[in-house]
């Protein structure tokens, strides 16, 4: 049994950088990766945007050494990108001499492949590589080969928008309970027609910049990205004298019970998952210096989360934004991708402002920081919450 | 640390399993590549209007985890965790191709609501109105592994005291016809009989629903106490003996000791080597029973062979049908259940008599 979840590594691919450094610098600079779709010819390209990474697949191949021949979809090669800079980055040279374990999300997985050849399978043998690559597992074990990690504990999780969120969650018990020595933990979404079809369709995406938490909110922007984190027990930190960047203290996850796709009124499961992860973490509400809101600039979510934020924290609550203005929705990475943000917080005493914000929220009286801002930093909680109810919280800070 | 107990099942499968006062006592005997679910009547568990919109692997979901809660005599769970390979894939291919036959237009929002793969997950828990734990996991053969073992460690630390679990899949027109192109499923129709010995390339492919109560109390309803659960992402032939040798040490076992070795054989001549291979070389002795013959192959089919080893742990039978070898095994006290798909994502899992 391992007391603490120490994060000794992070790696992160966004609309805002390729790296961790490239985020953190697009993060203080107010620099959103929010543009016109260039890489999938959709028929909505003129009404939405999106956070898309400039990187094409074929500077992958050269960038990861891949074969010419591989059968990799983009959610896979973004969670390649993400995983090796987070194992670098933990200074990890020799990956199986501790055990370890890797926990992926994705919602979208080998989608972007299916949906260009869907059809053209019957009839091009050259392209059936890919038939292979659809199911979600199949990004987790290109992951696993490419980081070297083998005969372990490798899993995908796939529970919407808290997908990776449940991954570091489940990351966080693995190392607690003693079952693994190490993990690396997050998630990778690209951007696919299906997504962009399907958020279309339920009428929840924004024709402009996304602007959580405001009034005239009109819903979300996609985006693409794939962030991981290596998790290490206490064992591990003191025998590899590890540095560590910031410990998983507490994390929460409960079912709103209310909806396939929209979330109550009143935030239950967002609610729930807060109230457990303190409970986790040993901490009371006041304990929390700055929160990372799920946020995702759509009617329903933000009224939902604002109002389980206050349920938690009263109307006094800490600081709190959504940093989807920079990077659209993730899905799938969403929760991994905000984790790497809490800790790049945490990191530098600094709160990334929540962008786009112009009129108060009619409903309540709380409002995000908007302002880049300094202050000591103890201890970030982060929401991501999706569909079938999904809901969960994550509290990561700088003591173990 | 506490105990893990399975305190009810419920399985929809191609065979008649849904009745847990049966056990494999009629075979469907089939001689096809494909094979469907031999379906209960929904009905009785989801009224008609409802079950019309639910897609077929809710449906399954829903029915197999009423069955398995009814048995246990429970009306809510601490925890809700699915396993599925590719979750409402019917629903995903209807959005698919709805997107490319109409270039974009006229879609509607159902199928991609009910294709995301928490799905059957958020459903259940929405039927019972279940607020709490609530995970997918959707990792190819060990999907229901992963959600095993993620319940196992929530009841053995005190987290949660009664947990659902299952794995579910359901068949797709489209996605059975690419897997014929490259294939993962058999050319020509085998039988229950023929399968093993097919030496063909593929499986039969399959669908089903198999959930469990899994909870730290004993009673005279448990089939078994839940020991162990291993997943390997990859493990070559040349260290199979040896991971299932120290996945045994590591539960104080011996080889000797296992009464029955139930194995995920699916007929395909490429991957049967491993089933082959273990049974042979450290289980020449032991009591070999498969099951896919009577499922088929899908992502969570292991969940069936879950519950053909805890059916055999609390009946101390064994169907002649599951049979591969003749022993003398008497009282059955340790089952060791071994599965992978394509050389890929093995698992261990060890049952005990309770």
């Amino acid at each position: 049994m391992s007391k603490g979840v120490a994060i000794t590594g992070m790696g992160i691919i966004s609309a805002i950088g390729n790296n961790v450094a490239e985020n953190y610098d697009a993060l203080i600079q107010e620099k959103k990766g929010i543009s016109r779709i260039s890489k999938i010819d959709t028929i909505h390209k003129d009404a939405i945007m999106v956070g898309e990474i400039d990187t094409t697949n074929e500077q992958f191949f050269k960038q990861l050494n891949l074969p010419e021949d591989n059968n990799y979809g983009r959610s896979a090669l973004l969670g390649v990108a993400a995983a090796k800079e987070a194992v670098a980055h933990a200074n990890i040279k020799d990956i199986v001499k501790y055990s370890t374990g890797l926990i992926s999300a994705t919602s979208v997985g080998g989608m972007d492949m299916t949906e260009q050849y869907y059809y053209k399978y019957l009839e091009d043998e050259s392209l059936q590589k890919y038939i292979e690559g659809h199911h979600a597992g199949d990004s987790t074990q290109k992951i696993a080969q490419e980081l070297g990690i083998e005969k372990s504990l490798v899993t995908t999780i796939s529970t919407a928008c808290s997908s990776a969120a449940n991954a570091i969650l489940m990351g966080a018990r693995l190392i607690k309970s003693g079952k693994l020595d190490r993990v690396v933990v997050g998630g990778t979404d690209c951007l696919s027609k299906f997504t962009i079809n399907g958020f279309k369709t339920l009428m929840i995406l924004s024709d402009t910049y996304n602007t959580p938490f405001d009034e005239n909110r009109k819903g979300l922007n996609l985006g693409e990205a794939a962030a991981y984190l290596v998790l290490e027990s206490d064992a591990v930190v003191k025998a590899e004298n590890k540095k560590v960047l910031a410990y998983v203290k507490g994390y929460g996850n409960a079912n709103d019970a209310f909806h396939q796709t929209a979330s109550s009124e009143n935030g239950d499961g967002a609610t729930l998952a807060m109230e457990k992860a303190l409970k986790v973490a040993g901490m009371e509400p006041r304990d929390i210096d700055y929160v990372n809101a799920h946020g995702t600039a759509t009617g329903n979510n933000d009224l939902s989360e604002g109002r389980a934020l206050i349920r938690v924290f009263g109307e006094d609550l800490p600081e709190f934004s959504s940093t989807k203005a920079y990077t659209g929705h993730t899905l799938a990475a969403a929760g991994a991708i905000e984790a790497v943000y809490s800790v790049l917080a945490l990191q530098h005493n600094i709160i990334f402002p929540n962008l786009n914000f112009n009129s108060q929220m009619k409903e309540f009286h709380i409002t995000p920081q908007t302002q880049l801002k300094q202050k000591e930093l103890h201890t970030v909680l982060s929401n991501s919450l999706g569909f079938g109810g999904n809901c969960s919280t994550l509290i990561f800070s700088k003591e173990a | 640390m506490k105990k893990v107990y399975i305190q009810g099942a419920g399985s929809i499968s191609s065979q008649k399993t849904f009745d847990n006062s049966e056990f494999l006592d009629e075979i469907s005997v089939y001689n096809d590549t494909v094979i469907s679910v031999v379906n209960p009547n929904y009905k009785e568990y989801i009224p008609p209007a409802a079950a019309r919109r639910m897609a077929k692997g809710i449906k399954m979901g829903v029915v197999a985890s009423r069955i398995a809660m009814q048995e246990a005599n429970v009306e809510q769970v601490d925890a809700i965790i699915t396993g599925t390979g590719m979750g409402c894939v019917v629903d995903s291919e209807k959005f698919v191709s709805a997107i490319i036959d109409n270039n974009e237009e006229f879609l509607t929002p159902t199928s991609f609501i009910q294709s995301t793969h928490n799905t059957v997950g958020g459903q259940i828990a929405l039927g019972m109105g279940c607020k709490g734990y609530n995970f997918t996991y959707v990792h190819a053969s060990n999907s229901f592994e992963s959600a095993l073992l993620d319940a196992k460690m929530q009841l053995e630390l005190g987290e949660a005291s009664s947990i659902l679990v299952g794995g579910v899949d359901e068949l797709g027109a489209h996605t059975i016809k690419i897997h014929r192109l490259i294939d993962h499923i058999k050319e020509n129709a085998v039988t229950p009989a023929t399968l093993l010995d097919s030496k063909s390339s593929g499986s039969v492919f399959s669908e089903g629903a198999n959930f469990f109560v899994l909870g730290n109390a004993l009673s005279e309803r448990c089939y078994a106490e839940v020991v162990s659960v291993e997943m390997y992402n990859t493990l070559p032939l040349e260290n199979l003996e040896e991971t299932v040798e120290a996945f045994l040490k590591d539960n104080n076992l011996s080889t000797e000791e296992i009464d029955v070795v139930v194995m995920g054989n699916n007929g395909d001549v490429a991957y049967d080597n491993y089933y082959n291979h273990i049974s042979s070389a450290l289980f020449s002795e032991t009591q070999h029973v498969y099951y896919k013959h009577l499922c088929g192959e899908f992502n969570t089919a292991s969940s069936f062979g879950m519950w053909l080893g805890a059916k055999i742990l609390k009946t101390q039978q064994i169907p002649e049908i599951v049979k591969l070898n003749e022993t003398k095994a008497s009282a059955i006290k340790h089952i060791l259940l071994y599965n992978q798909y394509r050389g890929e994502n093995h698992s261990l899992s060890l049952l005990k008599k309770c």
